[in-house]
């Protein structure tokens, strides 16, 4: 380092930063790098946190439907599982496209006691997904327990939803991402449910305003048969999705009157505009208590 | 240089700070461009001589120091900064008293400051600087905000005297961040920034100060009318839009399911 000019910075640095830009913005950071090798290393390791994150689909080339980019499907940076169609995608992080599509080994797979579940409650979330997100992508991932082979032991399902929304020419985007963990407990006979909602919105036509939000809730239920099972972990979802959705409303409604009030009040108490005649006044007022010694 | 601000504008306001550094770093050559057209949180200093605060921004820089209104000295102290004339600096003084109270009747609470100085066209540009922690345990009066900061800079370029009149153009910028947090909805924080301008010609004799504190009160109004309304509006159109209300959504019971 004791040899580089005083504004240089190290190749490491400069990657780190990339990186950092590469995953808060959408990817547009070539021409300021100007230099492809940092890209291509800082590309390659931000796209697929970036791509996780964010919980992009992508579409498979064989039509058979999407592929839910997240870690509880990825079995490698390169290739993720969809559950749904039992395909297995190989994906270029970067262009954010499929490259091609395998079927997915046994291995790869849940038992088909597990499956069982996790189809069920896949086909009902679905049913539900496609009702309440104009254009929602839903998967359901065993993430624990796959192999377990009959009732007995303990299991784990994911339940991904993801719905986004890119308008750059409206100079709007917005992504709804849940996450919801279930654990199937044998012992009690329970399924304990662990939801992590994150809303987001950016408005940018001459200005930049945006919206951060962020939900934890816990619910549970009974174990039983897989149809009933997904019918009320269905249920679950939908209420708490739905429940949060209108405190979002009520944080905006509740703006006017009092959280935004507490950062600069419409008008001032008075109810009229300042008098910026009175100026005059004002300084008399200031110079009469500070010779009386009144007040601060 | 454009895709640096290009860049900078799509960045989530609360990562701007972060941002910037990173440019500046990558583009040092760039430095002063960057720092002049990408809008930074106010920083302040006590004036401890005068038992006040007063907010850092370009306009009283020199070197490393920068001016108080108050004392109208540089902290630290320097050999020869720049100072505005005696006839501005009366003005300063009163803009700074009067704005101090402007300041309190609409954020009730916050921080004001005002420069003044010189420009090569017999005129003179004024800068009107207000920092507000909202926050419960800053000056939010009523204790609904996590956290919550407003940042307003107004600068106005003031012409010389014509027949009696004098053209205004004034730019002001907001900039502001506000987090609610409870347990049943979690959190939520929007947070952004805004920049307009508007130019009048006005009679001298209503006054200078008059003069600029009626556009400055109008435009920040109209700055703040829209951050709620059309800004916030369209980011929560955002989310009805994800996913609508759904008053209508049947809930599904095991024993009349649908087949």
């Amino acid at each position: 380092m004791a040899d580089q000019e005083e504004n240089e910075i190290s190749v490491e640095q400069k990657i780190e930063i990339a990186k950092w830009f590469l995953l808060n913005s959408p990817p547009d950071v070539k021409a300021i790098l100007g230099d492809d090798e940092v890209y291509e290393s800082a590309a390659s390791e931000a796209f697929p946190l970036y791509n996780k994150a964010h919980l992009i689909s992508l579409q498979f080339p064989n039509r058979s439907g999407d592929v839910l980019i997240t870690s509880f499907g990825e079995i490698n940076v390169n290739e993720y599982l969809d559950p749904r169609t039992a395909q297995v995608a190989k994906v270029d992080h970067i262009k954010q496209v499929c490259k091609s599509v395998r079927p997915a080994t046994d291995e790869e797979l849940p038992s088909s006691y597990v499956e069982e579940y996790r189809c069920a409650v896949e086909a009902e979330l679905s049913r539900y997904v496609g009702e309440a997100y104009p254009k929602g992508i839903c998967s359901v991932f065993c993430t624990s327990g796959k192999d377990v082979e009959d009732a007995g032991s303990d299991f784990t399902l994911v339940v991904v939803i993801s719905a986004a929304r890119h308008s750059p020419q409206n100079f709007c985007n917005g992504s709804w991402r849940s996450t919801w963990t279930i654990e199937f407990k044998d012992d009690l006979q329970v399924v304990e449910v662990t939801g992590r909602v994150q809303v987001g919105a950016h408005y940018f036509e001459e200005g930049n305003v945006q919206l951060d939000a962020k939900h934890e809730c816990k619910d549970s239920t009974i174990i039983q048969a897989a149809d009933d099972c997904a019918i009320s972990l269905t249920n679950i979802i939908r209420h708490h999705e739905t429940e949060y959705l209108t405190s979002l409303q009520a944080s905006y409604s509740n703006l006017p009157d009092t959280t935004f009030k507490d950062l600069r009040r419409k008008l001032p108490v008075t109810r009229t505009l300042f008098p910026w005649h009175n100026t005059v006044q004002f300084a008399l007022t200031k110079d009469i208590t500070k010779e009386l010694g009144i007040g601060k | 240089m454009d895709a640096a601000l290009g860049l900078m504008r799509r960045i989530p306001p609360k990562h701007i700070d972060t941002a910037l550094s990173a440019l500046l770093s990558l583009l040092p050559h760039h430095s002063s461009d960057l720092l002049s057209q990408v809008d930074q949180p106010l920083q302040v200093l006590s004036d401890i001589e005068c038992g006040k605060e007063f907010i850092l921004c370009e306009y009283n820089r020199d070197a490393d120091s920068y001016r108080s209104p108050w004392s109208n000295k540089y902290h630290p102290p320097l050999e020869d900064g720049p100072y505005p004339s005696s006839d501005l600096r009366k003005l300063e003084i009163e803009a700074n008293d009067v704005f101090a109270v402007y300041c309190d009747q609409y954020y009730e609470g916050g921080i004001s400051s005002v420069y003044m100085w010189e420009d090569e066209n017999e005129g003179f540009v004024a800068c009107f600087l207000i920092k507000k922690d909202g926050s419960k345990s800053g000056h939010g009066r009523r204790g609904y905000l996590q956290e919550g900061a407003w940042d307003a800079i107004h600068v106005v370029e003031v012409g010389p005297d014509e027949n009696g009149t004098s053209h205004y153009c004034l730019t002001s910028t907001v900039m502001l961040s506000l987090t609610t947090n409870n347990e049943s909805s979690g959190s939520f924080n929007l947070s952004g920034s805004i920049r307009r301008q508007m130019t009048m010609d006005l009679a001298v004799a209503e006054g200078h100060l008059h003069n600029m504190g009626k556009m400055i009160e109008e435009l920040e109004g109209k700055l703040r009318n829209s951050l709620e309304q059309v800004y916030f509006g369209k980011t929560k159109e955002m989310v009805c839009t994800l996913r609508p209300p759904a008053e209508l959504l049947q809930m599904r019971f095991p024993d009349n399911r649908d087949v």
